[in-house]
C-alpha cells in the first residue's frame, strides 16, 4: 500500500528486523525451558542453557580407583588409571585436587596430595598416584578437571519423568488426570449450549433479548465469586471433592462463552436456509441436529479449542473442587506448582515437567490456529 | 473406581443424557400438543411458546447454579461470619472492615492497580505494533503465529519458563537466568533475585502475562487493521502523509472500538489473574494480588467471610466492564 505514490518504503527493512527481534524475544525465553529439559542437571547448574547448544567449557568432578587396587613398585604405593575410564575421553584444559583451586595444574603436572603422596595427570586422563606409605581410606582421590565439553543433550529427564515408577514425581498420573478432567469438561457443554444458543438465535419468544443480555454479563464474571458457595453446595450435596464436581464446574464456567459464540455465529446462518426448511415441515429439533450442527462446525470447533485449553491449562477450579487431600486426583499444573516450592533448584525435573504438560496445547494450538483465530475474532464482545 | 473408566461413562452419560433429554422433551410436546387435529393452530402456538425454554433449561441451569447464584450467595457469605461447629452468623460489615485494616489488602490493591494500569495498555501496544508490522511482510503470518503461541501455554507453563529467566546463582557462579546472565556482564554487579525486589519484581510478574496476552491483541487487532477501508489509506498518501502519520491519524483512530475491547478484555483477565503469582511468589516480597489474596483466605486462613469480601472486591471492579458490555451487546442487537 505504501509504495503506491511511487516511493518504497525505506522502513521495509526496520520493519524486518524489528519483527525478527520481537519474534526473537518472545520465543526465547521458551526455548530455554525447551532446551533445559534435554539436559542434565549438572549441565543445567553449570552453564546457562544458550551454551548447551556449543561446545562448553566446564569443570567436572572424578575420582581415582580406590586405595585397594593399589601395587607396590620398588618401593613405592602405585594407584594407576584413567579418569574417562568408560566414557568419552575429553580436552583436557587444566585440574586441580581440592575444591578451593579447581584449575591449580596443567596436564603433565604433578600434585601434592593433602594426604601425603603425589598425583599426575597427563592430557589423555590418564593418571598416577604414588606414595612411599601405602594409600589409606575407602574412597579414590577426588581430581577436578576443566574440559571442553561438546553439546550434549538427553532423553533421560522425559524417561524418568513419564516411565520410571517411584522417581517422576507423579507426572504420569498427574497426566492422565489432567486429560481425565479435560475431556467430558469440553464435550458436555457444547452439546448443552448448542441447543440454547439456538434458541436464543433463531426462535422467537418473549425474553429472549433479556436472556442475550445476562449472558454477556455473565461472560466477565469472575469464577472467584463461585468458588465458596459451589464448593459448599458440592460439599452439601454429597460430590464433595472428586472429578464429578469439577466437570460440573467447568461445564458451568465455560457456558457463557460457549452460548454466545454459538449463538453470533448461528445468528449468521442464511435465514432462509431455515425458513425453508420449517416451510417444509421439518420440526425445530430436525432443523437444529440436521441442519444447524454441521453448518455451526467451525463455531463448535473453535469453543472447543477454548474450553480444551482453558480447563488443560486451569489451576484454580482443580485446586478448589478436584484435588482432595490423598492428592490421587492431583492435575499437572497443581503438580508443578508444588515442584515449584519442593524442587525449586531442580531445574532438570521442573523443565521436563513443564514441558510435558505444555506439549498437549502447543499440539492442538498448531494444528488449530485457524479456529482459534476465528473463535476470539467471534468471542470478543463488539 | 478407575477415573478414566469413570471418565469415559461420564462422557457417554453425558451425552447420552443430553441427546435424550432434548429428544424425548420434544418428542412428548410434539404428542401434548400435536400440530393436527381440531386445535392444530392454538397448539403450534403454544408449543412454540414452550419450546424454546425446552432448548434453554440445561443451560440456564448451569448458568444459575454455577455464575448466578454464587454472585448472591457470596454477596450474602461476606455479610456472615461462621462459627465453630457449623452455621453462620450475621457479621454486617465486620469483614470488610477487618479487610480494609489489613495491610495486605491494600498492598493488594496497590499491586493490582499496577497490573490494571501496565498489562493492558502494554499488551495492546505491543499487539498492535506486531499487528501493523507484520500485516506487510510475507513472513507475517509464521511471526505471528509465533508470537501467538504462549496464549496456549498455561499460567503455570509460564511461571516456569520465566522463573528460569530470572534465575540467580550466587556471585562468581555462571549465571544460567539470561537475565542475569545479561545484567552481570552488563554492569558487573552481582546478579540480582529479581523476585524478590520490593516493588519491581511486580513488573517482573507482568511480564509473563504480557508475554501471553500479546498475542491475543494482536489478532484481534490485526483482523481490524485489515477491515480498514483502503480508499482512506491512499487518500492519506496521496495527500502526501507519512507511514507514522497514516498509522496515528488514519488507522488507529477507525479501530478505536476494536482497541478499547481488546483493552477491556484484557484488564478482566488481569482482575482476575492467580496462578502467576501463586506460583512464582505466591504473594511473598510484596507482590500480593486481589486473587492471591483471596485464595489465601478462603483455602488457608479458612476465613469464608473476609474471602468473600474481597471475591466482591474484585466482582466491584468488574461490574463498570460488565455494564458498557452489556451496554454495546444491546446496541449491536437492535
Amino acid at each position: 500500500m505504501d509504495n503506491i505514490a511511487g516511493k518504497r518504503s525505506s522502513l521495509t527493512w526496520i520493519v524486518h528486523i524489528t519483527v525478527a527481534a520481537l519474534v526473537a524475544l518472545w520465543l526465547f525465553p521458551t526455548v530455554g525451558l525447551f532446551v533445559s529439559s534435554f539436559r542434565t542437571g549438572d549441565q543445567i547448574s553449570a552453564s546457562g542453557w544458550w551454551r548447551a547448544l556449543g561446545a562448553s567449557e566446564q569443570t567436572l568432578t572424578f575420582r581415582t580407583a580406590a586405595p585397594d587396587t593399589q601395587v607396590e613398585e620398588g618401593g613405592f604405593y602405585v594407584v594407576e588409571g584413567n579418569l574417562f575410564e568408560g566414557g568419552d575421553p575429553l580436552d583436557l584444559r587444566a585440574w586441580g585436587v581440592s575444591s578451593r583451586e579447581v584449575d591449580a595444574f596443567r596436564t603433565g603436572d604433578t600434585a601434592e596430595l593433602r594426604k601425603g603422596g603425589t598425583l599426575t595427570l597427563s592430557p589423555d586422563g590418564g593418571y598416577r598416584m604414588e606414595n612411599t606409605e601405602p594409600f589409606s581410606g575407602k574412597r579414590g582421590q577426588r581430581v577436578f578437571v576443566s574440559a571442553v565439553v561438546p553439546p550434549e543433550f538427553t532423553l533421560e529427564n522425559y524417561n524418568n519423568l513419564l516411565f520410571k515408577a517411584g522417581q517422576g514425581e507423579g507426572m504420569g498420573e498427574a497426566f492422565i488426570n489432567t486429560l481425565t478432567v479435560t475431556i467430558p469438561a469440553t464435550i458436555i457443554p457444547i452439546l448443552v449450549a448448542a441447543f440454547a444458543a439456538y434458541a436464543l438465535a433463531w426462535m422467537e419468544f418473549p425474553g429472549r433479548a433479556l436472556l442475550i443480555a445476562i449472558i454477556v454479563g455473565l461472560l466477565v464474571v469472575p469464577l472467584q465469586l463461585a468458588l465458596i458457595p459451589l464448593l459448599k453446595l458440592h460439599l452439601g450435596i454429597g460430590i464433595g471433592k472428586g472429578y464429578l464436581g469439577v466437570w460440573l464446574a467447568h461445564t458451568g464456567f465455560g457456558m457463557p462463552l460457549a452460548i454466545y459464540l454459538l449463538r453470533n455465529y448461528m445468528a449468521g446462518l442464511p435465514r432462509d436456509l431455515i425458513e425453508n426448511a420449517r416451510v417444509d415441515g421439518a420440526s425445530e429439533f430436525q432443523i437444529f441436529t440436521k441442519l444447524i450442527l454441521p453448518l455451526s462446525f467451525p463455531a463448535l470447533a473453535s469453543f472447543a479449542i477454548f474450553q480444551f485449553l482453558w480447563t488443560w491449562n486451569d489451576l484454580l477450579v482443580a485446586k478448589v473442587f478436584l484435588i482432595d487431600s490423598t492428592g490421587q486426583t492431583t492435575v499437572m499444573t497443581a503438580r508443578i506448582v508444588e515442584m515449584l516450592g519442593t524442587r525449586g533448584g531442580n531445574w532438570e525435573i521442573l523443565a521436563t515437567a513443564a514441558f510435558v504438560s505444555i506439549a498437549v496445547p502447543l499440539a492442538v494450538f498448531f494444528a488449530m490456529q485457524r479456529y482459534l483465530v476465528r473463535g476470539l475474532l467471534a468471542g470478543s464482545v463488539k | 473406581m478407575n477415573p478414566v473408566i469413570l471418565g469415559l461413562i461420564t462422557i457417554v452419560t453425558g451425552v447420552a443424557g443430553c441427546i435424550g433429554y432434548f429428544f424425548l422433551s420434544n418428542l412428548i410436546l410434539d404428542a401434548v400438543l400435536p400440530a393436527r387435529g381440531p386445535n392444530a393452530g392454538r397448539n403450534i402456538n403454544r408449543a412454540n411458546l414452550i419450546r424454546p425454554w425446552l432448548f434453554l433449561l440445561p443451560a440456564m441451569a448451569a448458568l444459575g447454579l454455577y455464575l448466578a447464584y454464587p454472585v448472591i450467595e457470596t454477596l450474602r457469605l461476606s455479610l456472615m461470619d461462621r462459627v465453630q461447629g457449623g452455621g453462620y452468623v450475621w457479621a454486617g460489615f465486620d469483614n470488610y472492615s477487618q479487610m480494609l485494616s489489613e495491610a495486605k489488602f491494600w498492598e493488594a490493591m496497590r499491586n493490582n492497580l499496577l497490573w490494571l494500569i501496565v498489562v493492558p495498555a502494554a499488551s495492546t501496544a505491543l499487539g498492535l505494533l506486531v499487528a501493523q508490522l507484520t500485516d506487510r511482510i510475507a513472513w507475517g503470518n509464521i511471526a505471528k503465529s509465533l508470537i501467538f503461541m504462549p496464549m496456549a501455554i498455561s499460567f503455570v507453563g509460564a511461571s516456569v519458563i520465566w522463573k528460569l529467566v530470572y534465575d540467580a546463582r550466587p556471585e562468581g557462579a555462571d549465571q544460567i537466568g539470561v537475565l542475569n546472565a545479561i545484567y552481570v556482564w552488563m554492569s558487573g554487579d552481582g546478579p540480582q533475585t529479581w523476585l524478590t525486589l520490593p516493588f519491581w519484581n511486580n513488573f517482573f510478574l507482568m511480564v509473563v502475562l504480557i508475554w501471553i496476552q500479546t498475542g491475543f491483541a494482536m489478532v484481534i487487532l490485526s483482523a481490524a487493521l485489515r477491515g480498514i477501508p483502503e480508499e482512506t489509506v491512499e487518500a492519506a498518501i496521496v495527500d502526501g502523509a507519512n507511514p507514522f502519520q497514516i498509522f496515528f491519524r488514519i488507522k488507529v483512530p477507525q479501530i478505536k472500538n476494536t482497541i478499547l475491547v481488546v483493552w477491556t478484555t484484557i484488564t478482566i483477565t488481569v482482575l482476575k489473574v492467580f496462578d502467576i503469582v501463586f506460583a512464582m511468589t505466591n504473594g511473598q516480597w510484596e507482590t500480593q494480588v486481589l486473587a492471591n489474596y483471596m485464595y489465601d483466605k478462603m483455602f488457608r486462613a479458612n476465613d469464608w467471610g473476609v474471602g468473600s469480601a474481597a471475591a466482591m472486591v474484585i466482582m466491584l471492579l468488574v461490574t463498570p466492564i460488565l455494564v458498557w458490555n452489556v451496554r454495546n451487546a444491546r446496541r449491536e442487537m437492535r
